[in-house]
């Protein structure tokens, strides 16, 4: 076994940030207080003193000017990770995200790719309320010309970046904000992740349930549970929520022959509902139950804690739609 | 039990037919059935014809859109007018469906309501057609009752494809070998015989048949089904289950019967609660159990739910029959042939038609002392038939 | 009205070389020429999609463009053939992106709205107002951060600062001091509302001054005061490493689109700013001044309308992309690692 440490996600994302400004001159950071505040969510912190102004760079309250700045800082040759405190502020920037990152390259025939990576938390689950809990990866998922990342474990939050800054068009990462303080072990010889595959967390043979984000746990959670019940949960953790990767969800949906989708976005029009179409589409014949879906009630997030909980997914709304998948079985 | 023969047309094109009228008359392998419509409208074409073989399922006729001309039947296999419904030995077409005949006439507009159309997972389903599994062979345990790959699978083994009746019935008579051993080895039985005199019970069946469309008509069997679980409802100690040496009376009647198989070996599936549902339903409830235990679709709960069993040899020419009773079940009533009498009653002599009845019951649960007032009982209710005839007599 | 405010004399003194004077009026006979061409080809549905013409407007391009080094970058609005043809991206690549075809500037995906060109560093072609604002501002930046001494040239129109895009952009471009010039082309309509409808403060120097950037405004309908406007700008924004904000006061003599009925304007207004032709005006001078014979003239317009139709016929004989080739074409091809 090799050695490993025990690190926050946090830390690990502040650690992929810091090797990537190490390690090439092109890579700058800019948002709102990632300089001086330390970031929302001090991911950034101790970098001001350490990268300069320059390179960790505080905006103004611009989203859509400075992820506009970083389109066009890409466009001149720079690798600038952007962040924009929460998802819910990126409404914001949309334009700049969708009319110019996502289509440049296209548009311009090829000539002109960004580079861009766009960093952002996202989720509910402490209480913010209507506006401060949003989960809308699903709404970016749609969008083509970028990649779209969810990373849920601490291998991928310090794992990602990387490969995100490595690739040549707009890649955007979703940080689930309850996830910074989760702890968890790190290889000391952690040698990266791709940002290509699904990852199945838990294998099972009885049904698939597939998320991402934040919802990997409560899923995880859930299938502990129904463990007891005898039914064995296949997690799948979507990791890049685009381009999916449909292979992972069909080889275990094939062998299962029941999915859930577990997804914090609202129902209507969710990623959960693509994931879905996908596996009607292409393993109708190896379904042996309707797929089955959990997401978030379909109303402004509530303030007090009971009713934002009774509006997000939940391990028991998971494990009911689970074995919603069973009928009576009588041996 | 997947196809048919047309027998006979009771309508022909630009008939007017009303929702519940005979348009045909179709033989099944048991006997010939009327065919009602299910659809109001007018006759357009009768597609098959009398003494076609068609499969379950096929259109027979079509009715009329609105403002169609009626077409004229088309030409018949053998040269014979379309109004000639007689002539040479004719038979028809057959239902599937479980709880109600299937709408043999099919109209095309408005289309015929498919009866229950089975939900099947597309996995089961993809998996069926692999294995050779007939979908009308499988009942469901998935979520709405669907039908599942478990439940593929398992019938497939049930009836694996190579040589299925003959594993199929070896199986079966393993298994009706172990549960008689242990019944014989654990369940010390005894045995009461009673004959019980039919004259209402026959009269008064061939007053309520005689109206009435063969697949509404009543026989004998459903009358002292009805009469066994009528009368257990007032004998709990012979109506439930004995486990780990204790008895639990059963809430309702699941009457268990004995259904002997084609292929070899005998089942006893239940009809669920005949003591609270008029005879009315437990006639087709009967003719559907036993259609579908012989097509091996019968559905689990039908298996495990029996809370008693009624054996009925008559059709074999026997008097009467002492069964074993099936464990965990505590008693098993019996009856022999249908047939007229000599009976002494009031200081007279009558020839009346009667059966034999007998009761096999668990010495642990109850005595023969209880056992012989349920069998009286059981003779008593058959004695005012349009009584027992209603859900709770 | 903007337009009573005093054209150049025709015997106002043209201070530059000759060869200068003939390069910027070439440039706009060749922006015209070009245009009307477009304008009928888009009759015969050889373009479609919305054709947004420039003509009226030539000086500013013209007038700017010329202005610019080679390693100067421009981010343009939707109405912009004019400027990709002065900075240098080829007629026939602009005319087979119009037609839609492969050889097209944007392989042809993009169309009249969306000319690209990495070599002339000609950022699109941008159709949402105000959408070039920020990634100019960006391009800036890579440049500060890297050191490298170039400009990047942002046109928009006046309906764009409206836009809080605008608002964004000019206030990072100034707090970070960014060598972006703000061009400003100033037609008093957002499509069909007039400057006056749209914005509290009409005056746009002053709107864009509030930001702490030097502002300047020019003449659009002169492409001598367009070209030194902008050199002194570029001077500006070279020397202070700062962000300058120039407005060009122009007209468009044409539609807004090719289905815009022009509800919103009179005739009279349109002819009144038809008198100050950039083209007319200019070659007369030149003319007056001795500078320009009609011949001269006319072999410039001859030119012009054989470049236009090499253009179309290229773009005739080109071909299209292929479904196939189009849609691989969204992300780069799956990389390893």
């Amino acid at each position: 076994m090799s050695a490993s440490q025990k690190i926050t996600y946090r830390e690990a994302a502040r650690q992929a940030l810091h090797e990537a400004l190490t390690q090439d001159e092109r890579v700058f950071l800019m948002g709102e207080d990632v300089g001086r505040y330390g970031g929302t969510y001090a991911v950034s912190k101790g970098f001001y003193d350490e990268f300069g102004p320059d390179r960790i760079r505080d905006t103004p309250l611009s989203e859509l000017g400075f992820v506009g700045a970083g389109v066009g800082a890409a466009l001149g040759g720079m690798r600038p990770v952007v962040e924009v405190m929460t998802v819910n502020f990126s409404l914001l920037a949309l334009d700049q995200i969708v009319n110019a990152a996502a289509l440049m390259r296209h548009m311009s025939g090829g000539q002109f790719n960004v580079p861009l990576v766009i960093r952002m938390a996202t989720g509910a689950g402490r209480q913010l309320a209507a506006q401060h809990s949003h989960s809308l990866e699903g709404w970016y998922a749609h969008i083509a010309g970028i990649k779209v990342l969810a990373p849920a474990t601490i291998e991928d939050a310090r794992g990602m970046l990387r490969p995100a800054l490595e690739d040549p068009d707009p890649v955007l990462i979703f940080e689930h904000a309850l996830l910074y303080n989760m702890q968890g072990e790190l290889p000391v010889d952690f040698s990266g992740v791709d940002i290509r595959h699904a990852a199945v967390r838990r294998t099972g043979k009885d049904v698939t349930l597939i998320t991402y984000g934040g919802m990997l746990w409560k899923a995880l959670e859930a299938a502990e549970q129904l463990a007891k019940d005898g039914i064995e949960c296949e997690v799948i953790d979507l990791r890049v929520l685009r381009p999916l990767d449909d292979a992972t969800i069909m080889d275990s949906v094939r062998r299962t022959h029941r999915a859930v989708i577990v997804d914090e976005g609202w129902r209507t029009g969710s990623l959960s509902a693509e994931v879905t179409a996908r596996i009607v589409e292409q393993a109708f014949y190896d379904l042996d139950a309707p797929v089955a879906r959990v997401c978030s009630e379909e109303v402004p997030m509530p303030y007090p804690k009971h009713l934002e909980d009774a509006a997000l997914p939940q391990p028991e709304k998971i494990i009911r739609a689970v074995k919603g998948l069973f009928g009576k079985t009588d041996s | 039990m997947d196809e048919g023969t047309l027998l006979e047309w009771k309508v022909k094109p630009g008939d007017a037919v009303k929702r519940g009228d005979i348009v045909a008359v179709v033989d099944t392998t048991k006997a010939a059935i009327d065919v009602e419509s299910w659809v109001e409208g007018t006759v357009h074409e009768l597609i098959v014809q009398p003494g076609e073989t068609v499969p379950v399922g096929a259109v027979l006729a079509t009715f009329a859109a609105q403002g169609e001309e009626p077409k004229a039947a088309k030409a018949p296999p053998v040269p014979e007018k379309p109004e000639a419904k007689k002539g040479g030995k004719k038979t028809a077409g057959e239902k599937t469906t479980e709880a109600e005949p299937a709408p043999a006439a099919a109209p095309a507009t408005p289309p015929p309501v498919p009866v229950g159309r089975a939900k099947f997972s597309p996995a089961a389903r993809k998996r069926a057609q692999e294995l050779g599994v007939k979908p009308e062979s499988l009942t469901g345990t998935g979520p709405q009752g669907s039908i599942t790959l478990d439940d593929v699978e398992r019938a497939a083994k049930a009836t694996p494809a190579a040589a299925p009746e003959k594993s199929r019935a070896a199986e079966m008579r393993k298994t009706i070998a172990a549960a008689m051993a242990r019944a014989k080895r654990e369940i010390p039985h005894y045995y009461l015989g009673e004959t019980v005199p039919l004259a209402a019970a026959t009269a008064w069946l061939a007053e309520y048949n005689a109206g009435r469309a063969v697949t509404e008509r009543v026989l004998m069997a459903a009358l002292l089904l009805k009469a066994v679980a009528s009368a257990a409802k007032q004998f709990p100690e012979v109506n439930g289950f004995y486990r780990d040496g204790t008895f639990t009376p059963a809430p309702a009647v699941h009457a268990g019967v004995a259904i002997s198989l084609r292929g070899g070996g005998l089942i006893a599936p239940a009809i669920h609660d005949v003591d609270s549902r008029p005879l009315s339903e437990i006639m087709p409830a009967l003719a559907d159990l036993v259609q579908r235990a012989r097509a091996g679709s019968l559905r689990s709960s039908e298996i495990a739910d029996p809370t008693i069993t009624v054996t009925n040899l008559g059709e074999q020419g026997v008097e009467e029959v002492y069964g074993v009773i099936y464990p965990p079940q505590v008693a098993l009533v019996g009856f022999g042939r249908v047939a007229e009498q000599v009976i002494a009653e009031n200081g007279a002599i009558r020839i009346v038609p009667a059966v034999r009845a007998s009761l096999s019951a668990d010495h642990r649960v109850s005595d023969g002392h209880r056992g012989a007032l349920f069998l009286a009982k059981i003779r008593a209710l058959l004695q005012e038939p349009a009584n027992l005839a209603k859900a709770e007599p | 009205m903007s337009s009573s405010k005093r054209a150049p004399g025709i015997d106002a003194v043209l201070r530059h070389p000759r060869e200068l004077m003939i390069a910027l009026l070439k440039n706009m006979v060749r922006i015209r020429r070009f245009e009307e061409r477009c304008a009928v080809l888009y009759g015969e549905t050889k373009i479609r999609g919305f054709l947004h013409l420039y003509i009226g407007e030539e000086a500013v391009a013209a007038g700017a463009i010329g202005a610019l080094s080679p390693e100067d970058a421009i981010v343009a609005t939707y109405r912009e053939h004019g400027h990709a043809l002065i900075r240098g991206v080829s007629p026939d690549a602009i005319m087979a992106e119009m037609f839609g075809k492969r050889a097209g500037c944007s392989r042809g995906r993009g169309g009249s709205m969306h000319l690209f060109d990495a070599a002339a560093r000609f950022y699109g072609g941008n159709a949402i107002v105000g959408g070039g604002l920020p990634i100019a501002v960006g391009l800036a930046l890579a440049d500060k951060l890297q050191k490298r001494d170039r400009v990047t040239a942002c046109f928009f129109g006046e309906g764009a600062m409206a836009e809080g895009a605008f608002h964004e952009a000019i206030n990072l471009a100034a707090l970070w001091q960014l060598p972006v010039l703000f061009c400003c082309e100033n037609n008093l309509y957002a499509m069909g509302t007039a400057l006056a409808r749209s914005e509290s403060q009409t005056e746009l120097t002053v709107k864009a001054a509030s930001y702490d950037v030097e502002t300047a405004s020019a003449d659009g309908m002169d492409v001598v005061a367009v070209h030194e406007a902008t050199v002194a700008a570029l001077e500006r924004v070279r020397s202070t490493q700062a962000p300058f904000f120039l407005e060009y006061k122009t007209y468009r003599f044409r539609a807004h689109s090719m289905f815009d009925p022009e509800l919103y304007r009179d005739k009279a207004e349109v002819e009144e700013w038809k008198k100050r032709g950039p083209i007319h005006n200019f070659s007369a001078r030149l003319k007056a001044q001795g500078l320009l014979t009609e011949e001269a003239f006319l072999d410039i317009d001859r030119e012009a309308h054989e470049e236009v139709e090499r253009a179309v016929a290229f773009a005739e004989a080109a071909e299209w992309e292929t479904p196939e080739e189009c849609f691989a074409d969204v992300c780069a091809p799956e990389t390893t690692g």
